[in-house]
C-alpha cells in the first residue's frame, strides 16, 4: 500500500499512543496539517510555537507521558527554542517535529529556512534531520524512545517538505526500538552498602528530587522513608514526591528553602540524594553543603554523579529499582528503623520547625501569601499548580504545600517566564477533570499573554492568579537587598487591566483588591465552570523569605520582618 | 594540591553520521574545553567511526566530559586512553627545498628518524615523518633549519598495547 510522508508520520505517532498534538501551522507542515483532518488525533492550536512546547511540557509534567507538538519551518522553529531549553533543564520527555523546506534547498537560504538541528544540538537530548522517507518511520519512534528513556528530554525532529510529500511503497518496518536502558551492574551490593551507612547514622537525611516524580517513583520513595522513619526535604522539582502533610517532611531546601530544610541539611552526618542533581539554587555554597554529611547518591544520569558534590557513594539507577531493592534487601535482613540513635535529632528537627516555621505578616493589604495559602484551602492541596518564574513561583512553593506528585509544574532550571500559562493548557487537557491553576505574577504573564486565546478557543477550565504587584517581584526584591534600593527598569505599574484583558478574550475576569475578598474571588473564580482570570491586587514590596544569600551557605539566611510571625 | 593540566588522549567511537562532530565538539565548547587535536577515521565498520581527541586538562575534568560524551546518543563508547599502556603516533609531511648543500643533512634526518621521501620535484622534496610528539617536535626543529617551506601535522592516533 502507498503511503505518503505525512501518513507515515501518523502511523508512528499513533503507535506512540498520541492522542494530542499543540502546534502551529505553516507552509512546510501543511501536509501534515492535510493529512491530521484524516487522523484521529487531537490538535491544540496554541497563540504561539513557544506556548506549544511549554503546553507539551506541561502535558509530559501532569500526566507523566511523552509531549508532543508541531510546528512549522523557520521562525515556527525558532520560536520552540525556549521551550525546548527549558523542557532540557527539566528533563522533561517531550517530542518537537519541526518543519523543514525542502531538502534540496537546505543550505541556500530559502524561505523560511533556519538550521534547527544545529541551533537545537545543546539544548536537546538529540535531535534528527530526516532527509528519507525510508527513515521517517525508525526515526520518529526512536526520538520517543530517546525522550522518555534513561534521563527523559526533549527530542527534535526536523521534517523536510518533500519527505513528507514523497510517496512509499514499503510497507513502514515494525522496527523493534531497542530499549538502551542498562541496569545498575551491582545494584544489591550498592544498596546493601546504602543501608548500612543510613543504619549508622545519627543524623539522617533524605533529598528528594525531580527524578522521583519523572521515574514515577513517589509511592515506593514514601514507603522507604517511612519505613525507616527518615526525614525528608525536597528540591524544587521534588515538590509532592514526599507529601508535605507528613510529620517526616522537614520543608523544602535551597535559596528560599524553610529554616528547617536547610538548617537540616547544614547539620545531618547522613545526606541520601534521590533524583536530584545539586542545582546551585538548591545547594547555595557549595563547600559548606552537607559538609558534615557522608553522601549517598542515587540518580539515573552518571553526568550527575559527583558533577556538583562528591558523593562517598553512587548508585547509577533509575530510582525505583534502587528503592525496591533498599526496601527488599531490608525486609529479608528484618532491619528497622534506628530509633533511639536518632530521636535527638528529630527531636532537633522538630525544633527547627517550630522555631522558624514559613510565614508572614498581614496588614491592611492582600499578602501574596495568603492567596497562595487560601488557594490551597479552597482546592483541599489536590489541584495542579502552573507557575511563572519569580517571586509567586517561591510563594507558591512554600505555602501550598503539595502532597501529591505530578501537580507543581514549575520552570526549575531555565528559570522561564511565560511558562505557566501554556503549562497549564497541557496539564488540562492531559487531566480534563483535574482543577489546573496558573500562579503567575503581573510580569510572567504578559510573556504568554496570547494563549489566553487558547484557553478560550478549548474552553479549558484553566484558572488563572495574577499575584500582581506591578513590579518585576523578584528583580525589585534583588535590588532592594542587593542594589541599594535602586529599581532599575523593575517596575511595571503601566499593566493592563487584566479583568478587561481576560474579557476581551471573551474569558471571566474577576478582582480582589483587599484582603476580605480574596476568599469569595478565589471561591467564585474556582466555581465558575470553564477560565477565569483572577487579578489580586498584592502588597507591592512583599519579599520572599526566607532567604540565602547566592554563594552562601545554606544556614545564613535572612528572615525579613517574618520572625516577628513565628 | 597543585591542578595537573596535560595532555590527555580519548578514544570516541561514534556513528558515522553527519552532526556526530559537531556534538562532540560542542561537548567540548559548551564546558569551556579546548582540543589540541583530534584524528577521525572509519573502523572495520564504515558505518562506525574512530575518533582520537587531546585535550589539556586535569584528571578530574576528563573525567566529567566522559562522561557527558557517553551520554550522547551517536557516541558508542568513549573512554580514556592512559599512557604508558596505549602508544601515541601523529605524522607530518614536510616540504623542504631541495639544494646541493643540503642534500646531505636531508637524508641523514630520513635515515636517522625513519623518515620517508614521498615526493621529489625539481627544487623541493615533500618528506614524511611518524612518531610521539616529543620525537615530532624534535624532527620539526631539524626541519626549520633545513629551511623547511611548509607542513602539515595530524592530530594524535592512539592504540593499547594489548587488550585489557
Amino acid at each position: 500500500m502507498q503511503q505518503t510522508g505525512s501518513q507515515v508520520l501518523f502511523t508512528a505517532l499513533k503507535e506512540e499512543n498520541v492522542d494530542t498534538l499543540f502546534g502551529y501551522p505553516g507552509g512546510c507542515v501543511m501536509d501534515i496539517y492535510d493529512e491530521m483532518s484524516r487522523q484521529q488525533i487531537r490538535h491544540i492550536l496554541v497563540r504561539h510555537e513557544q506556548g506549544a512546547v511549554h503546553a507539551a511540557d506541561g502535558y509530559a509534567r501532569a500526566s507523566g507521558r511523552v509531549g508532543v507538538c508541531l510546528v512549522t519551518s523557520g521562525p515556527g522553529a525558532t520560536n520552540t527554542v525556549t521551550g525546548i531549553a527549558n523542557a532540557y533543564m527539566d528533563s522533561i520527555p517531550v517530542v518537537v517535529l519541526t518543519g523543514q523546506v525542502p531538502t534540496a534547498i537546505i543550505g541556500s537560504d530559502g524561505f523560511q529556512e533556519v538550521d534547527i538541528t544545529g541551533i537545537t544540538r545543546t539544548c536537546t537530548k538529540h535531535n534528527f534531520l530526516v532527509r528519507d522517507i525510508g527513515d521517517l518511520h525508525r526515526t520518529v519512534r526512536e526520538a520517543f524512545q530517546i525522550a522518555r528513556s534513561g534521563r527523559p528530554g526533549p527530542v527534535l525532529v526536523d521534517l523536510p517538505k518533500d519527505v513528507i510529500q514523497s510517496v512509499t511503497e514499503a510497507e513502514p518496518l515494525r522496527t523493534a526500538v531497542s530499549p538502551v536502558e542498562e541496569g545498575c551492574p551491582d545494584l544489591e551490593g550498592l544498596c546493601n552498602e546504602a543501608l548500612k551507612m543510613l543504619l549508622q547514622a545519627k543524623k539522617p537525611l533524605i533529598i528528594v528530587g525531580g527524578g522521583v516524580i519523572l521515574g514515577k517513583a513517589s509511592e515506593i520513595f514514601r514507603a522507604f522513608a517511612r519505613k525507616f522513619r527518615i526525614p525528608v526535604v525536597s528540591t524544587l522539582m521534588g515538590l509532592g514526591a514526599f507529601p508535605a502533610s507528613d510529620p517526616l517532611w522537614t520543608g523544602m531546601l535551597g535559596m528560599h528553602g524553610a529554616y528547617s530544610a536547610n538548617m537540616a541539611v547544614s547539620q545531618c552526618d547522613l545526606l541520601m540524594a534521590v533524583g536530584v542533581r545539586f542545582d546551585d539554587r538548591a545547594t547555595s555554597k557549595v563547600s559548606a553543603f552537607a559538609s558534615h554529611a557522608r553522601i549517598i547518591h542515587i540518580d539515573i544520569d552518571p553526568v550527575s554523579i559527583d558533577r556538583i558534590v562528591r558523593t562517598d557513594l553512587a548508585i547509577v539507577s533509575h530510582c525505583i529499582p534502587a528503592l525496591k531493592t533498599l526496601h527488599r534487601l531490608s525486609d529479608e535482613q528484618g532491619l528497622t528503623p534506628p530509633e533511639r540513635q536518632i530521636h535527638a535529632w528529630r527531636n532537633q528537627l522538630l525544633q527547627w520547625k517550630a522555631e522558624m516555621p514559613l510565614g508572614y505578616c498581614r496588614n491592611q493589604n492582600i499578602k501574596p501569601q495568603y492567596v497562595i495559602e487560601k488557594l490551597h484551602q479552597l482546592t483541599q492541596g489536590r489541584a495542579i499548580i502552573a507557575t511563572e518564574v519569580g517571586q509567586h513561583q517561591m510563594w507558591a512553593a512554600q505555602f501550598y504545600r503539595f502532597d501529591d506528585p505530578n501537580a507543581f509544574l514549575t520552570s526549575g532550571g531555565l528559570g522561564t517566564m511565560g511558562f505557566g500559562l501554556p503549562a497549564a493548557i497541557g496539564a488540562q487537557v492531559a487531566c480534563p477533570d483535574r482543577i489546573v491553576v496558573d500562579v503567575a505574577g503581573d510580569g510572567s504573564i504578559q510573556m504568554n499573554i496570547q494563549e489566553l486565546g487558547t484557553i478560550a478557543h478549548y474552553g479549558l477550565p484553566v484558572k488563572v492568579v495574577i499575584l500582581n504587584n506591578l513590579y518585576l517581584g523578584m528583580i525589585r526584591q534583588w535590588q532592594e537587598l542587593f542594589y541599594g534600593r535602586r529599581y532599575s527598569q523593575s517596575d511595571m505599574s503601566q499593566a493592563p487591566d487584566f479583568v478587561k484583558l481576560a474579557e476581551a478574550y471573551g474569558i471571566k475576569g474577576l478582582r480582589a483588591t483587599k484582603p476580605e475578598e480574596v476568599k469569595r474571588v478565589l471561591r467564585e473564580g474556582l466555581e465558575t465552570p470553564g477560565p477565569v482570570v483572577m487579578d489580586f491586587h498584592v502588597e507591592s514590596e512583599e519579599n520572599v523569605f526566607p532567604m540565602v544569600k547566592p554563594g552562601t551557605p545554606l544556614t545564613e539566611m535572612a528572615f525579613g520582618n517574618v520572625r516577628a510571625v513565628a | 594540591m597543585p591542578v595537573q593540566f596535560k595532555e590527555r588522549a580519548i578514544s570516541v567511537v561514534v556513528n558515522n553520521r553527519p552532526d556526530v562532530l559537531a556534538r562532540i565538539a560542542g561537548t567540548f565548547s559548551a564546558r569551556g574545553f579546548n582540543i589540541e587535536s583530534i584524528s577521525a577515521n572509519i573502523t572495520r565498520n564504515p558505518a562506525v567511526t574512530k575518533i582520537i581527541i587531546t585535550t589539556l586538562t586535569t584528571p578530574e575534568t576528563i573525567t566529567k566530559v566522559i562522561k557527558q560524551l557517553n551520554r550522547l546518543v551517536d557516541v558508542l563508547e568513549a573512554r580514556r586512553l592512559r599512557r604508558p599502556q596505549a602508544v601515541c603516533r601523529e605524522m607530518i609531511i614536510a616540504r623542504v627545498p631541495l639544494t646541493k648543500e643540503r642534500q646531505a643533512a636531508i637524508q641523514e634526518l630520513i635515515d636517522t628518524r625513519g623518515g620517508k621521501t614521498v615526493s621529489i620535484e625539481p627544487g623541493s622534496a615533500v618528506l614524511e615523518f611518524t612518531g610521539d610528539r616529543e620525537d615530532l617536535e624534535e624532527i620539526l626543529t631539524r626541519l626549520e633549519s633545513l629551511g623547511m617551506e611548509d607542513f602539515s601535522r595530524t592530530g594524535v592516533i592512539a592504540l593499547e598495547r594489548s587488550k585489557s
